[in-house]
């Protein structure tokens, strides 16, 4: 009875699953065709031991929250600002919208090229404006110039999310409150904010799942460096199978990101789950 | 306290006058209603007494203070909502105890306060809950609360009760004016029902395109109507109007007569017609007669009468309980 739909869905996804599992205890280096085998647990042994393992679990939390808290303070900041009237609310509007349509990998470029470039860059010709020097962006700051990079084209889909439910929010309420003495502080607290948690928790949850897996930012620009500076799960994963050419480390790399990616879903979930309720 | 004066007061929504230049004086701890058809401007006028429009042009003047230019808090009114604006993710506590936290009171004077409030209006079972777990009867009442727990100066209603079935309704429209006479506070009370109005207010305001078309006391309405729009809006059911030669016969343009004071007879009667629908209500019974000298006209008979649709019948109207108008529908 349970239709044919879930039975490709399950296959769909059991199968690659499958496949990595399989590999993660098993040797299988390109260079090595020879070596061939069960592993036992040394890809996994190997991939946790790995000096850049540690870097890399920092640092994708580290994006993660980083990106988090510029779009959800920026989205909604951008939001209550969008929920003015003002003129030419509807070309503003599809404007906030442009960078979400932008591929990562090219917008990546366009940050690094024009505007983090410390030559040419747009931020080092104003900072040359006013006396001072191009700052090497990607040099210096790698990880922060990635979480500016991500959280730009993850902005308007918060602000999007953030704003409907903004416009959803009765006047009436808005208007009972300032009849009730409430500054526009308070009624921001005490109004605004709790009938924007379900989004928030909404933008919070759907983000985390695509900022664990931010790649090709990270290939484009700084190639995880330098050093482990801006190196993540998903590149490590990436050096370990491509780079390395070690297909079960990558495996195992892969295993352990899912396994970290559903303890952080589990927890998000459970968040969601009390916001949900009322 | 509680004293309202509208001067000159003007509401333009970009070109659109909503309300020309108006003339309003509430007194001190009447219960004054705001009646009319839909889209006169009833909310408009509420509104910029609350201070949530500002106005155009004119003064409001708030227990003698010029208040046209105050923000809604600084006002000291409350207002009641018809859609409640209960805050959804807050308990009924937490709500009613919300102005009072905005005022910065101490926790303990607002929970006094809280208590009162509800055991005033009888729900200090519900403190607890959220609105989403209230009837709308429920709901009604916290949106009350909140508004006398801040003990202004006068409470503002919008429509309150058209959200609620006929017998809440009638139930709610008894707590409020019972609430009325305990705390003779100034109310001013919005609603398109001449029923409420009727019996709730101590002055009537009836509004016609954002323009006072006539206020006074109900019975004053009811027995003096200035013209044919406030006759027709008084009443229920309506008041029935003859033009042409009836209406000549009186020196009028038009003549109106309540159903209340018209008499039917099966035997004679100056308007001959045949009975339309007969509806029985038990203490009363409203006949339709469809005459030839004055169109269709209401009967309003006391108890039960024994006519049926296609029945003869013949009409009289009290002499002394006839409205004249003019051509401009003005009364004579
Ligand atoms: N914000 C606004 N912008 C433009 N026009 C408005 C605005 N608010 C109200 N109006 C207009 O003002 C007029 C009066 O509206 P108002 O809401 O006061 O009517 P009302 O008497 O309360 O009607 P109802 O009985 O249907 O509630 C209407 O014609 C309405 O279209
Ligand atoms: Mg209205």
């Amino acid at each position: 009875m349970v239709s044919p739909a879930v039975a490709v869905l399950l296959i769909w996804m059991i199968v690659p699953l499958a496949m990595t599992i399989w590999f993660s205890f098993q040797q299988y280096n390109l260079l090595y065709p020879d070596r061939t085998g069960f592993a036992g647990i040394e890809n996994y042994y190997y991939f946790i031991t790995d000096f850049r393992f540690q870097p890399a679990i920092w640092n994708t939390l580290r994006l993660v929250l980083g990106v988090l808290a510029i779009t959800t303070i920026g989205g909604i900041l951008l939001a209550l600002l969008l929920d003015q009237p003002f003129w030419g609310q509807g070309i503003v509007r599809l404007l906030v919208l442009a960078p979400f349509f932008v591929m990562p990998t090219v917008s990546a470029l366009v940050w690094q090229n024009m505007f983090m470039d410390p030559v040419n860059g747009l931020f080092a010709h104003i900072a040359k404006a006013f006396g001072g020097d191009g700052y090497d962006f990607l040099g210096q700051s790698p990880l922060m110039s990635i979480i500016i990079m991500v959280a730009w084209q993850w902005l308007p889909f918060a602000t999007l999310i953030l704003l409907t439910a903004l416009q959803s929010l009765d006047r009436e309420q808005i208007e009972a409150a300032e009849m009730d003495g409430a500054s526009v502080w308070s009624r921001f607290i005490y109004i605004i904010l709790p009938h924007m948690t379900r989004a928030i928790t909404v933008v919070i949850l759907i983000q985390t799942i695509f900022i664990l897996s931010v790649y090709a930012e990270i290939l484009v620009t700084t190639n995880g460096g330098p050093g482990t500076a801006s190196l993540n799960l998903p590149f490590l994963v990436y050096l370990a199978s491509i780079v390395d050419n070690d297909v079960g480390m990558g495996a195992a790399g892969g295993v352990i990101a899912i396994i970290l990616a559903n303890i952080v879903a589990f927890f998000l979930m459970r968040a969601i789950g009390k916001n949900l309720e009322h | 306290m509680g004293q309202i004066t509208l001067s000159k007061v003007v509401k333009q929504f970009g070109e659109v006058t909503v309300i020309p230049p108006l003339d309003l004086e509430i007194n001190e701890g009447e219960f004054v209603v705001f009646v009319g058809p839909s889209g006169c401007g009833k909310s408009t006028l509420l509104r910029l007494i609350a201070g949530l429009e500002d106005t155009s042009a004119g003064s409001i003047t708030i227990d003698g203070v010029n208040a046209t230019d105050l923000p809604p808090a600084k006002r000291g009114l409350a207002m009641v909502f018809q859609s409640y604006a209960l805050y959804p993710h807050m308990t009924v506590r937490k709500n009613i105890a919300f102005p009072l936290k905005m005022a910065g009171m101490s926790p303990e004077e607002q929970e006094k306060r809280v208590k009162a409030a509800a055991g005033v209006l009888n729900m200090n079972k519900l403190l607890d809950r959220r609105p989403g777990q209230l009837s709308g009867g429920q709901r009604q009442r916290v949106a009350i609360g909140r508004a006398i727990v801040r003990e202004p100066k006068a409470f503002l209603f919008d429509e309150p009760l058209s959200n609620l079935d006929a017998a809440l309704r009638m139930g709610m429209r008894l707590e409020i004016t019972e609430l009325h006479q305990r705390l003779k506070t100034t109310m001013i009370y919005v609603t398109h029902d001449q029923v409420e109005a009727m019996t709730m207010a101590d002055k009537i305001v009836v509004l016609n395109a954002g323009r006072i078309e006539q206020a006074g006391s109900p019975l004053e309405l009811y027995k003096n109507p200035k013209n044919i729009f406030v006759a027709s809006f008084i009443g229920s059911p309506k008041m029935n109007f003859v033009g042409g030669q009836v209406a000549k016969y009186h020196n009028a343009a038009t003549i109106g007569v309540r159903p209340e004071h018209v008499m039917l007879s099966t035997s004679s009667g100056p308007w001959k017609g045949t009975v339309g629908v007969a509806e029985h209500l038990g203490s009363d019974t409203f006949v339709h007669v469809n005459t030839e000298e004055a169109g269709t006209i209401t009967a309003r008979i006391s108890g039960e009468v024994v006519v049926k649709h296609g029945d003869t019948v013949w009409l009289t109207p009290m002499p002394d309980k006839i409205y004249r108008f003019d051509a401009e529908g003005v009364a004579i």
